[in-house]
């Protein structure tokens, strides 16, 4: 496999579950909540996919596990952030410590523990084509349904109604408000389905990629997400370009090192994150105006019905 | 990110404070006179402090340091044997340790490579304590009551690397290490000076995680190697599942560490080292109980290899797959290190051609610890620059 092949390869392979946890918080951001439990969200789903799948035997029971997992630590967030008007930025890190708690807490038991997990699948024909066939057509599930959720989110968001009433909720509360939508119930869900997404991520993590439940796993993730719906302006395929990106980061240093090539110890773990504060920096000014109107005073959620 | 840094080890910490095993019976009946200023470092200690870096069942060093806390307790019934997992390598350590000794430990295994510091320092405050550290050797003059302690580990390594080179078709295998300390770069250089000494194609391909645990980089380092075409794959990190149980997935063989994690790879697995510490840990609380610690062999830089046939540092089970001939391979190269003392008996070669140790010489464990900054011949790759 040459080395852009095999970047590219882990960049899908790493980057997925960056992507489910970032098309996730486009949900949340556009409706004008910021989560940065999406990291705990990650940890809670890994932790309930590996456990599920390891006592059942399927991996699908595990990522449902993960997808509930996430979505219930979520609302958590949603509920103290939309009913109790908690500082969104506060309670998100809250929420964080909330599920390394848990995770470690439930998850000593698992660490050592086999779990049933998806293999890839090499789709019949364009799997065997080349670079190509490796770069898309050779993973696990979950990472085929994240293909999907790409375009089927961008269109709930910006084509459907419902998507114009979530961006509303971030945007024009007010408007939404006096046309008789609850503002309240729109994030709500909104909060809820970006952690259920994060869950899958986490999933994904776990039960595809790592093969493996370790406390503190998802080792920023959830994080890198977040920053990458800002920068994407909580479009989803700008979200997976952002993912997918910081997975060709991570790829990009075994894959020189196992070519017999040194890197500065400091760069090797700085790459990834400092390829995305770069591209943070650099569309971070033009971005600015386009956040919605609720994230432009998170520390105080806007007025809901 | 400092807000995280500041929340992990925030949960980190309590994490490890939760986990004290507190309520063990304490029977133990005090014994006359021991009231009496006896400073012996250890001496009548009702406690066993243990703090660990990971969690007790990581499929790896954790794991095979829990079960040697395991074995004290089972051997000092009166003692109360108190662990914490997930110990960072920071001050914390120093606080969990005090928060032990408060708990009537006089006796402390610090059992990770960053813990040292932090174990010297409760050391010195304590010095009716006994302190031990897994791992390092302590520098300049060792305190009466502070020791370390640690096995050869190239040696078992090394001779998997016999294994290792006598199964692997390719001729390239895998090393997926976390930081280039001494120890990780002599058992990387054992490795391929094993797999070389049997066939002198074998070559050593390396990636460094820069982490002790993580899952995904494991995952992209175990990716990258399989992509080069290493057949065979071993690591120096602390949990070992995820590189384990990709290597099983890719059809490749597995060389384990720290522990037996044959059943994660029943196909792959050909061989591995794992730690043994029951008998040395019962052994250094035995003497620190009796007032003997200050002057034992303990009480320094304690190092054990083939050649004195105490080495905490064992063979792994070899899997199904080889055959007669590398056993017999193997016997003669453990008579070999057991009479010469080292495998790293000149002459050892450097990457780029210098002589690392000189023809006719056998350097001791503190000379290893002190070269090992480079790769030996035969390992294809590069240290990561600081």
């Amino acid at each position: 496999m040459t080395l852009v092949t095999e970047v590219m390869t882990g960049a899908i392979r790493g980057g997925t579950s960056i992507l489910y946890a970032g098309v996730g918080e486009s949900y949340a951001e556009s409706a004008g909540v910021v989560n940065l439990g999406t990291e705990g969200s990650m940890l809670v789903g890994a932790l309930a996919a590996y456990a599920v799948a390891s006592e059942t035997n399927n991996p699908w029971a595990g990522a449902v596990a993960g997808l509930v997992a996430g979505g219930v630590l979520a609302l958590v967030h949603a509920y103290f952030v939309l009913h109790r008007r908690a500082n969104q930025l506060a309670n998100g890190l809250v929420v964080l410590f909330l599920g390394l708690g848990l995770t470690s807490l439930f998850g000593a038991s698992y660490v050592s523990k086999p779990a049933k997990s998806f293999t890839p699948w090499r789709i019949p024909g364009l799997g065997s084509l080349p670079a190509v066939g490796d770069i898309l057509f050779n993973h696990d599930p979950l990472t085929y349904l994240s293909f999907l959720l790409v375009p089927a989110s961008w269109w709930l968001l910006t084509r459907s109604r419902w998507g114009l009433l979530l961006r509303a909720a971030g945007e024009r509360t007010e408007v939404l408000s006096s046309y008789g939508h609850s503002v309240r119930r729109i994030q709500y869900i909104a909060v809820v389905l970006g952690g259920t997404l994060a869950g899958l991520g986490g999933a994904q993590l776990a039960i595809a990629y790592a093969n493996a439940w370790f406390e503190n796993m998802v080792q920023g993730r959830g994080f890198v997400a977040v920053a990458v719906v800002i920068f994407a302006a909580r479009q989803p395929f700008k979200v997976a370009a952002g993912s997918y990106l910081f997975g060709a980061a991570l790829a990009l240093s075994p894959a020189l090192q196992a070519r017999g090539y040194g890197i500065n110890q400091f760069a090797l773990d700085a790459i990834p994150y400092v390829t995305i504060i770069v591209v943070l920096v650099a569309l971070g000014r033009r971005r600015a105006a386009e956040a919605p109107e609720g994230l432009k005073k998170v520390f105080e959620v806007s007025p809901s019905t | 990110m400092p807000a995280v840094a500041l929340a992990l080890s925030l949960a980190v910490v309590s994490g490890a404070c939760g986990s004290n095993t507190t309520d063990t019976a304490t029977t133990a009946t005090t014994v006359a006179g021991s009231t009496t200023a006896d400073a012996a470092p250890g001496k009548d200690s009702k406690a066993v402090g243990f703090i660990f870096v990971g969690p007790k069942d990581d499929f790896g060093y954790n794991q095979a340091a829990f079960q040697g806390s395991e074995a004290v307790k089972k051997a000092f019934p009166d003692v109360e044997v108190l662990t914490a997992e997930n110990v960072p390598e920071t001050d914390d350590a120093a606080r969990v340790m005090e928060g032990m000794i408060d708990k009537g430990a006089k006796i402390i295994f610090a059992t990770s490579y960053g813990h040292l510091d932090p174990a010297m320092k409760v050391a010195a405050a304590h010095p009716d304590v006994a302190v031990v550290q897994q791992g390092n050797l302590i520098k300049g003059t060792v305190p009466a009551n502070a020791g370390t302690y640690f096995g050869t580990v190239y040696e078992p390594v090394y001779l998997a690397g016999i294994v290792a080179g006598k199964q692997t078709k390719s001729n390239k295998l895998g090393y997926v290490y976390a930081f280039p300390i001494p120890q990780t770069i002599s058992n990387i250089n054992a490795f391929e000076l094993g797999a070389q000494s049997v066939n002198p194609a074998a070559q050593t391909y390396v990636v460094n995680t820069s982490h002790w645990c993580d899952p995904g980089k494991q995952a992209a380092a175990a990716k990258s190697l399989l992509d080069q075409g290493v057949d065979v794959i071993t690591q120096h990190q602390d949990c070992t599942g995820t590189i384990t149980k990709a290597a099983e997935a890719a059809g490749a063989m597995v060389v384990g560490y720290h522990a037996d994690a044959s059943s994660l790879a029943p196909k792959g697995w050909i061989a591995g080292s794992e730690w043994s510490w029951a008998d040395l840990y019962t052994d250094i609380v035995k003497t620190a109980l009796a007032g003997d610690f200050t002057g034992s062999q303990y009480n320094a830089n304690f190092r054990e290899g083939l050649k004195d046939g105490q080495n905490p540092f064992v063979e792994s089970k070899l899997g199904p797959s080889v055959g007669a001939e590398v056993k017999s391979l193997l016997d003669t190269a453990k008579e070999r290190i057991s009479t010469i003392g080292s495998p790293f008996a000149g002459p050892v070669v450097t990457q780029d051609g210098k002589t690392l140790v000189a023809d006719g010489t056998v350097p001791d464990y503190a000379t290893i610890e002190s070269i090992m900054t480079v790769f030996v011949k035969g390992v294809v790759g590069e240290l990561p620059k600081n």
